[in-house]
């Protein structure tokens, strides 16, 4: 039939939109991820300005729309910075990474607060310095707690990935727009979308859910056997 | 022209305009949001058979699009199969859906967490099912789930935002109107942003103190580890 | 025993906000002794121990091992804290690694031990322990009295001068009691130096060379097991002695 025929005909090009969403997805995350942990570990240790700072941030990249951010920083900001020149999907994952790191470090933040203080305590008693005792005694047992959560932050990227549609970013829904609009096929070409979007989103989590498992310890966290 | 002519002359008279859309926008979903999200928890909880199995599939499906597609195949789908919806209708009816699939979530687990004695306890004074489900456990549920509700809302305030990519002139595109005219991007993205985090600051302000009433004392923990 | 003085606490005062808790608290440790400090909750005994090894501070007052300062060494007190070990009431075993690995732990990171020695060292202290074959669980795969002798495995890792016990068998039932117990008797036989806060009174006679009886703040009696036992001058100790006791036998 018609309809399957323009679709396979355009599979590639289907293809190479699944592929910028998820180098979106997965770079957002890394970025959120590298920014998000340390902005943790400034909320529970740091010092009050640090503590402030980093409390902005998050208010900052958590009040504002999705799409009131990538208007901002690509028609405004990185113009501005005279970084005009970056191309649409750096500037949608870069947005996306720096507002998944409010996101995330909140995830994280919880996670270390939830660890008992004897934790620290012992291994300050052991001679450990602060920052040891951060890296290998309250990191490792707040990545865990975390990672439900955490894998709580890959649906939302996802879908909040499809917005940098707005500033021409040649993702899923951009791709299959456009199918639309040259191929007069709406509905099926959309639907073929969601599907597509609802196979990424619980793939995914199916992913995460499989690592949560790998790394579980006995009668700790969420992974208690 | 000056920044401040352009600042009072121009953008904030546009942005209240996309401000009032934006608003009526919020006020014709929330509400429906909420009460389809309840009707989804209770169906998906206590409907049984097939009513549970088309209420997880709502939320299956709608958790796993993209609001924004929704919004497309909404607007621009339902027409190629002659149901044409309104711009401003179209999101209203798309955000409805996205609102009551995430807080039939939370409603749900709120629902779990209420014990079956409070629902043995109503049907032994006689109640029916239903009237044990509307009068004893929904109220305690509803309570509980007050602080995922909540964040929902504020997701709508924000999500709101999506209806401009379909052509409503909310708070947004009011801005980006002002921002393309002007060559002001910069200045003009900051005043909307501004206004949107007023509006979720307002928010959270007003749902912390509806929290606190239902809240129960004596949960806060120290944090002496932390000054180690 | 010999004679030299291992830690000096001279004239510890701690406050928190209006609350003294500490007023001059003043006494020396010989090596090899094992010193108990009992006394009534709240008198300031956990945050004696904890002005040693600096975890809290002390508002005024010194501590010195082995004639070197440790109030006051800045970053050094990493150093002095391995040579001070500690033992909670609660374990505090890091809940996310084995048995082993705690004990390796701050070999590895702390002394900057290579693998191999340092999985060697730390299966001897499990071995002290009576614990190497639990080497492989986790802290929630363990009973509270096996998860106490890990812990003390876990000081004694860093071979240090002198232990410290935070009540370490409140939390446990008498089995398990009896099993940490002995591990300790044991430590105190070959020689190591303990200060230990706890309510075993038997634990108490058998094995401290001095109680020291702790009442709001400060050293209120002190003395020999054999004096507090026979001596008639001891009132205030035997009295609270009297109510644990009572209290042991309900
Ligand atoms: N970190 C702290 N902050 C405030 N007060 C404390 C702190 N630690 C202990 N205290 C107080 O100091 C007093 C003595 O406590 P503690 O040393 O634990 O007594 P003990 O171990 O003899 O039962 C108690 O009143 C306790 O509330
Ligand atoms: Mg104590």
């Amino acid at each position: 039939m018609d309809v399957l025929l323009i679709l396979i005909d355009w599979f590639p090009y289907l293809l190479s939109g699944i592929a910028t969403t998820l180098g979106l997805v997965l770079s957002a995350l890394g970025l959120g991820l590298l920014l998000g942990l340390p902005m943790a570990l400034g909320q529970v240790y740091g010092s009050r300005p640090v503590r402030w700072v980093i409390g902005i941030y998050v208010w900052f990249f958590r009040g504002l729309p999705i799409l009131v951010l990538l208007f901002l920083f690509w028609f405004g900001i990185f113009p501005m910075l005279g970084l005009g020149a970056l191309p649409a999907f750096a500037v949608g994952a870069v947005v996306l990474g720096l507002r998944g790191a409010a996101y995330q470090s909140q995830i994280f933040r919880g996670a270390v607060q939830s660890i008992g203080e004897g934790q620290m305590i012992a291994a300050r008693s052991l001679g450990m310095s602060r920052l040891t005792a951060i890296r290998s005694v309250i990191l490792p047992q707040a990545m865990r707690i975390a990672l439900p959560g955490w894998s709580n932050e890959y649906p939302n990227i996802l879908t909040d990935s499809a917005v940098c549609y707005a500033i021409g970013v040649a993702e899923l829904l951009t791709i299959t727009s456009r199918m639309v609009t040259q191929t007069h096929i709406t509905m099926p070409i959309y639907l073929a979308a969601a599907g597509i979007f609802i196979i990424l989103n619980y793939g995914g989590l199916k992913v995460l859910h499989g690592l949560e498992k790998r790394i579980a310890i006995p009668g700790f966290g969420s992974g208690a056997v | 022209m000056d920044l401040a002519a352009f600042t009072f002359d121009i953008l904030l008279p546009a942005l209240m305009q996309g401000l009032i859309i934006t608003l009526q926008l919020i006020a014709c979903s929330a509400p429906f949001g909420l009460a389809f999200g309840i009707a989804i928890a209770v169906g998906r909880q206590y409907g049984g058979g097939a009513i549970s199995w088309l209420c997880k599939t709502f939320v299956f499906l709608i958790k796993g699009t993209p609001l924004l597609l929704l919004l497309f195949i909404l607007y621009f789908g339902f027409p190629a199969i002659g149901i044409t919806f309104t711009a401003f209708t179209a999101s209203v009816v798309g955000f409805i859906l996205c609102n009551a699939a995430y807080n039939a979530e939370y409603i749900r687990g709120a629902l779990i967490s209420i014990k079956d004695g409070q629902m043995i306890a109503a049907q032994a004074l006689g109640m029916t099912r239903w009237q044990a489900i509307r009068h004893v456990v929904l109220p305690q549920a509803l309570r509980r789930a007050i602080p995922g509700l909540s964040n929902e809302f504020i997701y709508l305030i924000k999500y709101s935002s999506l209806a401009y990519m379909i052509t409503v002139i909310e708070l947004s595109g009011a801005g980006k109107l002002v921002a393309t005219k002007y060559f002001l991007y910069t200045e003009s993205f900051a005043a909307v942003g501004i206004v949107y985090l007023v509006l979720v600051t307002i928010t959270t302000v007003a749902v912390n103190i509806l929290e606190k009433r239902v809240a129960i004392p004596g949960t806060t923990r120290g944090t002496t580890a932390a000054q180690l | 025993m010999n004679n030299d003085i291992v830690l000096r606490v001279e004239d510890i005062h701690k406050s928190f906000g209006d609350n003294e808790v500490l007023r001059g608290v003043s006494f020396d440790v010989r090596r090899g002794e094992t010193k108990v400090f009992i006394g009534p909750s709240g008198t300031g005994k956990s945050t004696l121990l904890r002005c040693i090894n600096q975890l809290t501070p002390p508002d005024r007052g010194r501590v010195w091992l082995d004639g070197e300062e440790v109030t006051n060494s800045g970053a050094r007190i990493n150093y002095f804290r391995q040579k001070i070990g500690m033992v909670f009431q609660n374990f505090f075993l890091f809940d996310h690694l084995t048995a082993l690995k705690n004990v390796e732990l701050a070999l590895l990171k702390v002394r900057g031990m290579g693998k191999a020695e340092a999985r060697e060292k730390a299966l001897n202290e499990l071995r002290q322990v009576g614990m190497e074959d639990w080497a492989d669980h986790y802290p929630a795969e363990l009973s509270g009295g096996q998860a106490q002798r890990v812990s003390i495995a876990r000081a004694l890792a860093m071979d240090p001068d002198v232990i410290l016990f935070d009540e370490p068998t409140s939390a446990l039932d008498p089995e398990l009691t009896r099993e940490v117990l002995e591990v300790m008797k044991k430590l105190a036989g070959e020689g190591m130096t303990m200060l230990v806060v706890t309510h075993e009174m038997g634990f108490a006679c058998s094995v401290a060379n001095e109680v020291l009886f702790m009442e709001n703040g400060v050293v209120a009696e002190q003395g020999t097991p054999d004096q507090l036992l026979h001596d008639p001058q001891y009132t205030r100790m035997k009295d609270f002695i009297g109510r644990i006791d009572s209290r042991l036998g309900d």
